[in-house]
């Protein structure tokens, strides 16, 4: 026993299986409904803007890594998720220069100017969204219908008479690539909860608001909930950990908030859409949600005989 | 049926607790020399009233309490004082220690037990748990006399006897529960008459049927409670709340919410010096991990080297990465396998390869599950952020020194960060500079 190398770290001494790997991947893994949907919906269309908008990321990632003389840290999937998120939130028919240059601002300015992971206050995909769209905005506008290439408006320019229930639920609709199908990011959303990886007080906030204030407006709640990015947002958008609140009460604030702003900006804005600004307003209030919803100490605040 | 509420947060780490939970504890012989150090407990170090070359029997008295709080230690074994010098010990420094040469006659020292220990006065019972040497056996180690003496006046509703035994791996408590519920009642039972406790609460976590029923079979009027498995389940706050509802304060203790809570194994110990006239001078070890040939549960005499208790437990299976002292959560991490068994040595733990993982860290992604399972309700990320760029002041307000340093942020935390080591930091930071006069 007397050349025993014994390693002396501190304590605790075993850990939990889980990494930030197996995180990336859960969420790739709950992103794969959708993906199948829009290559069933857009076709060639679809591969072309996922594997595009996943190049693009990675590339750009490896990249800043590189030029920050930082390790290079792609294999943790976190830029493959940010970079099939942009290509699930973009028009099928977009220029491909258009959707990489989604993802390089997307790892670029949303990202790693910040710091790199964990370090951004502002969901990657969606700055590369708000970004494209106000750069690109006939390109970021135009819709193709469901195995057609023939153009079209989305069911939140028509407005809600000309678009029917199952058809968005299903996803035969024209719109966003992962967008249209409520049926596939359901199933995804309740893959990442049961992995853990999702806090459902988030999507439940989104969806209470935007129902309510629907109802209050007299507007059709269905319609809103499932035409448009709210259903994708509210799922895969919003509960992004880097850029939504740590605290439980605070997770209901941020969701209720998204949903407040959707409504605000698709009644009164003048976007059809407002899930890209609702979120990111959000994200940048996340810090003060934070510090508004500390929870209560153990201990503190307790009233005990001395 | 008693309702019994959560605490905070909480995880449910692989408790690898098959290894020992059905085996016997095993008298293990007194090897030929004993070390016993002079701090064995939280306090003062005792003060040795014998001398090198000094005959000694065993039970007797080698080292009186160093003062108010602290707690003489007894020979283990009969034989010859070999020296008093310092010796490693677990804490990872060398602590000064009496080290005796067993003449394996196992002489004992005169004792005088009671067979009816209930019968004493409360004076007689807290004088017995005193020099008998008796500290706080879940690891802690603060003198059982003290804590069993709150301020005059303090009215005790609750005596909670803590048989969780939360941290995964360890079964010293399970088997003694199991083995010695006689024991552990009536020590329950005299802690509970020099407090004046209303009632008497015995808790176990549901993962041990076969302590539950043994105590429960030696109860009577106590109530033994089933406790959901969940770490830290046995945390002095924690069970308090789980039990009872209520919370102490910041920075308080628990007599002032009416509760004092004592370890299984302190209560046997009560039971053993009362009954038997015996001090504490043996305890339960368990001897487990992927390395140790034959895992066990030994009775083990306090001032047994490490390096013995795994020779006696088959020896080293295959090289062993890391050896703990204690439980794979909080334990510490030794280097030298000389260190003796103590009054607090609840089990070594020797890791095989990839078993006890210390891998590379990643950036946090706020993912909060180190707020989710946090007991103290406390934001270990922003508190491990904080000590990394000592800002002491934030990490004061937001509660550092509230933290058990339980472990369970590090445990979970996907990044594998080490959020207790810098909580850690910005805890001795916060104490050091609120010392320094201004």
């Amino acid at each position: 026993m007397d050349d025993l190398k014994l390693i002396v770290a501190p304590s605790p001494h075993i850990r939990d299986i889980d990494t930030t790997e197996k995180f990336m991947f859960g969420v790739v893994a709950a992103l794969l409904p959708v993906m199948a949907a829009s290559i069933y919906f857009f076709g060639w269309n679809a591969v072309r803007v996922l594997l595009l908008g996943a190049a693009g990321a990675i590339a750009t990632e490896a990249i800043f890594q590189r030029l920050r003389k930082q390790p290079i840290r792609i294999g943790d999937g976190s830029a493959l998720v940010t970079g099939l998120l942009v290509g699930l939130i973009v028009p099928p028919s977009l220029p491909s220069i258009m959707v990489v240059l989604g993802s390089v601002f997307a790892i670029a300015i949303g990202k790693q100017v910040f710091g790199g992971l964990g370090q951004n206050p502002f969901n990657p995909a969606l700055v590369g969204r708000a970004i494209l769209t106000a750069s690109f905005a006939g390109a970021m506008t135009t819709w193709t219908k469901p195995f057609d290439v023939v153009t079209t408006a989305t069911p939140l320019v028509v407005g809600e008479a000309a678009s029917r229930v199952p058809d968005l639920f299903f996803g035969s609709v024209a719109g966003s690539l992962g967008e249209t199908s409520a049926l596939a990011i359901f199933l995804g959303g309740l893959y990442l909860f049961y992995r853990g990886y999702l806090d459902y007080r988030i999507p439940l906030g989104v969806f209470a608001s935007v129902i309510v204030i629907s109802l209050l407006t007299g507007q059709d709640p269905v319609f809103h909930l499932l035409a448009g990015s709210v259903l994708f947002g509210a799922v895969f958008m919003a509960t992004d950990p880097v850029t939504s609140p740590i605290t439980k009460p605070g997770r209901w604030i941020f969701g209720i908030g998204i949903g407040l702003f959707i409504m605000l900006i698709r009644i009164w804005g003048s976007y059809p859409e407002g899930v890209t600004f609702a979120i990111l307003l959000m994200n940048a209030a996340t810090p003060l949600i934070n510090r508004w919803t500390r929870p209560r100490i153990y201990g503190q605040g307790v009233k005990t005989s001395e | 049926m008693r309702r019994v509420r959560s605490f905070f947060g909480g995880i449910h780490p692989h408790d690898a607790k098959k290894r020992t939970t059905g085996t016997p504890i095993r008298e293990l012989p007194a090897p030929d020399t004993l070390v016993v150090p002079l701090r064995q407990h939280a306090g003062l170090e005792a003060k040795p009233v014998v001398a090198k070359g000094d005959e000694v029997l065993k039970g007797q008295l080698l080292a009186e309490a160093g003062g108010a709080i602290s707690a003489p230690v007894h020979s283990p074994v009969s034989g010859k004082v070999r020296a008093i010098e310092p010796r490693a010990h677990e804490s990872g420094r060398s602590v000064t220690a009496i080290v005796i040469e067993n003449d394996h006659n196992d002489t004992w020292v005169e004792t005088k037990g009671h067979p009816d220990p209930v019968q004493l006065d409360v004076k007689a019972i807290l004088k017995g748990i005193k020099e008998a040497g008796i500290v706080g056996m879940g690891g802690a180690g603060f003198p059982t006399a003290v804590k069993l003496s709150p301020p005059k006046g303090t009215t005790i509703d609750y005596l909670l006897i803590n048989g969780c035994e939360c941290e995964p791996y360890l079964t010293s408590d399970d088997r003694l529960m199991v083995e010695h519920a006689e024991e552990i009642i009536l020590g329950a039972r005299l802690m509970a008459k020099v407090l004046g406790a209303r009632s008497i609460l015995v808790a176990v976590e549901d993962n041990k049927p076969e302590a539950l029923a043994s105590l429960r079979a030696k109860a009577g009027n106590i109530e033994v409670v089933s406790v959901p498995t969940k770490y830290p389940q046995g945390g002095e706050k924690q069970l308090i709340q789980a039990l009872t509802g209520r919370e102490v304060r910041s920075n308080g203790l628990p007599y002032q919410v009416g509760t004092v809570v004592q370890n299984v194994g302190t209560a046997w110990a009560v039971a053993l010096a009362l009954r038997d006239g015996k001090p504490l001078i043996a305890r339960v070890v368990t001897v487990t991990g992927a390395a140790i040939g034959e895992p066990q549960n030994f009775m083990a005499p306090l001032g047994t080297t490490m390096e013995y208790l795994i020779e006696a437990a088959g020896g080293f299976a295959v090289t062993p990465e890391k050896v703990v002292v204690g439980g794979p959560m909080t334990g510490g991490a030794q280097f030298d396998l000389q260190a003796p068994v103590t009054k607090t040595t609840v089990g070594v733990v020797a890791f095989g390869e990839g078993e006890s993982r210390t891998p590379d860290s990643s950036p946090c992604i706020k993912c909060a599950r180190c707020v989710d399972v946090c007991p103290a309700n406390l934001l270990p990320l922003k508190l491990e952020a904080f000590g990394m760029n000592e800002r002491w002041d934030d990490a004061h307000d937001y509660g550092a020194l509230d933290c058990i340093e339980c472990g369970a942020c590090t445990y979970i935390c996907p990044a594998k960060r080490p959020l207790l080591q810098y909580i850690r930091f910005a805890k001795m930071e916060i104490i050091a500079r609120d010392k320094k006069p201004s």
